[in-house]
């Protein structure tokens, strides 16, 4: 859409004082688009392309209010909270100190693109990676308002309220030991964070807030993007083939949580209104949704570094898989 | 990308964000109740950015040394934001509609039939929603309904055959999830009216169901006697 803009490419030699800085780059990026306003307007007015804008907006708005939660309390975490008091807070034992913060999770409502950020902070604040990841995976999936959402969704199946946080409690933990015994340190790269040491705290804490917002948000906007067009390019009826088969049917809507990145909150009526298909996949659904999705990759990569998310968001994948439909097969 | 490029950046996205759910815009992709929580980010972000600014401002001042390249890698990703900054502000996407009703299933299902559908309010017509008329057409047999005259308002999309049925979104969180209700419209519809033109639908029930074939989902029928177009209301969710 901004093909545009192409006067950013080039950067002048050398001149002292003339160099084009990005400020300068933003402001010739906004007057074009405000002059080509009306063109780019009427590019949008196939309706696909316009439900992928409708989407995609959407899916930002919504979580806009949950990235600035959880950036601001990432901000805290790194500037006001000594690291002292996570050595006191969490067990000292590694193996024990992951559940403890997979319970963590379920009182702190939220969203999965606040609790990204969070966990990060956490880990640079000294917490052992793996406490932070079942903080990470357990905080979205099975909080208050979550659980609620799904009782609203299934009135006459409570047992998927049980089943959703039982199972995301399981697989959050689980995760949290494998990680302990395979994961490697050097897989997890935190972006080069400016250094909050001799500034004020304010100072740093705004600085805190500002690196963070830029970079989860940008990956946030990548995410958006690809659900957005998940949301437009694949027509509901493919999924009606697959509904009848077990298997497949689990393995249909696992990818589909994956692919429509829909917040927390709301994938319990999604999950609702895919009565085609039986309730065992539809928890694998709600299980796989909150934990691995293209917005989650796409901010776990940058968050984290690419190298973890390539391990973690398909290993985390299979695991949901396998205790949804265990938990599914028991309970459902 | 420098800090104050960040800053403005911050700026402008917490000023697309703010002046959405100031104004009514933000009803056309998130529910009504996230309202107060899009403010206080809008404000956040643009507290981040003012102070972002000002302390540029005042290391400047203080220390005049050369910030430029030298510095370690700021975020490039941030870019990105003039992205939503953009369809907020200069493209503003209207609410779902047509399209997105075709491309999914009708959202009744069992899982929203109430055990009592107690006696619709008084008043002829009297203004029913679309998933209360489908739910109780379906699931009430049409018990409450017969007998009344009711006023039903929504868009129109074509039906399988490319007959007009008359369809509203219903979110749960965001557009991302919206799915559509549909009714069928029996008798006097006029032919040939445009997808998405919104009309205020009078009738009675009509007793006939049908199938959506995308998910099954039953599709009640409403017996039109009564037809106007009408702008598209403020909330066009359900």
């Amino acid at each position: 859409m901004t093909a545009t803009a192409q006067p950013e490419a080039p950067a002048p030699p050398s001149p002292k004082k003339g160099r084009i800085g990005s400020v300068e780059v933003l402001a010739g990026l906004l007057v074009l688009l405000v002059v080509f306003r009306n063109p780019l307007a009427s590019l949008i007015s196939d309706p696909r392309l316009q439900t992928w804008t409708t989407v995609f907006v959407s899916v930002l708005v919504q979580a806009v209010p949950f990235l600035v939660f959880g950036v601001v309390l990432s901000a805290v975490i790194a500037v006001f909270v000594p690291r002292s008091f996570w050595a006191k807070a969490l067990p000292r034992h590694p193996a024990l100190a992951v559940p403890t913060a997979g319970l963590a999770g379920v009182v702190l409502p939220g969203c999965e693109c606040g609790s990204v950020p969070i966990a990060g902070s956490l880990i640079r604040r000294g917490v052992t990676p793996a406490a932070a990841l079942a903080f990470l995976l357990a905080a979205p999936a099975i909080n208050p308002i979550v659980l609620t959402a799904t009782a609203v969704a299934f009135p006459r199946n409570p047992e998927m309220v049980v089943g959703r946080g039982v199972a995301s409690l399981v697989v959050a933990v689980a995760m949290g030991w494998l990680w302990l015994r395979l994961g490697k340190a050097e897989w997890i790269k935190l972006p080069h964070r400016p250094d909050l040491d001799g500034m004020s705290r304010a100072q740093a804490f705004w600085a805190a807030v500002r690196h963070d917002t830029m970079h989860a948000g940008g990956f946030l906007v990548l995410g958006a993007a690809a659900a957005a067009t998940i949301n437009v390019l694949v027509p509901e009826r493919w999924l009606n083939a697959l509904a009848g088969n077990h298997l497949l049917s689990i393995l249909a809507l696992a990818a589909l949580a994956v692919l429509l990145s829909i917040c927390s909150e709301a994938d319990a009526f999604v999950a609702a209104s895919l009565s085609q298909f039986s309730l065992t996949s539809r928890l694998v659904f709600l299980v796989v949704g909150p934990m691995v999705d293209l917005k989650l990759i796409s901010m776990q990569a940058g968050v984290f570094g690419r190298r973890f998310a390539v391990r973690f968001a398909p290993a985390t994948f299979v695991a949901a898989i396998v205790v949804g439909a265990g938990f599914g097969a028991v309970l459902l | 990308m420098n800090r104050q490029a960040q800053a403005v950046i911050m700026l402008l996205f917490g000023g697309a964000i703010l002046r959405a759910s100031l104004g009514d815009t933000y009803l056309r992709y998130v529910k009504e109740g996230l309202r107060p929580f899009l403010i206080g980010a809008g404000v956040l972000l643009v507290a981040a950015a003012v102070m972002t600014l000002w302390y540029e401002l005042r290391s400047r001042r203080a220390e005049e040394h050369d910030d430029g390249h030298g510095h370690h890698h700021e975020p490039r990703v941030g870019w990105l934001l003039l992205l939503p900054v953009l369809g907020l502000l200069l493209v503003a996407p209207p609410a779902l509609g047509s399209y997105a009703a075709g491309q999914a299933g009708s959202v009744l299902t069992a899982q929203n039939a109430d055990s009592d559908y107690p006696p619709l309010p008084d008043g002829e017509p009297v203004d029913v929603g679309l998933l209360d008329y489908a739910s109780r057409a379906v699931f009430d047999a049409g018990r409450s309904l017969d007998g009344r005259t009711l006023r039903l308002t929504g868009f129109i999309t074509p039906g399988p055959g490319g007959e007009p049925t008359l369809a509203r979104m219903v979110l749960s969180c965001c557009a991302a999830d919206g799915r559509p209700i549909k009714v069928g419209l029996a008798g006097d519809v006029p032919a040939g009216v445009a997808p998405d033109t919104w009309v205020q639908v009078t009738g009675t029930w009509a007793g006939k169901v049908a199938k959506d074939p995308v998910n099954d989902a039953e599709v009640p029928y409403l017996q039109v006697t009564g037809w106007q177009e009408i702008t598209p209301p403020k909330q066009q969710y359900e």
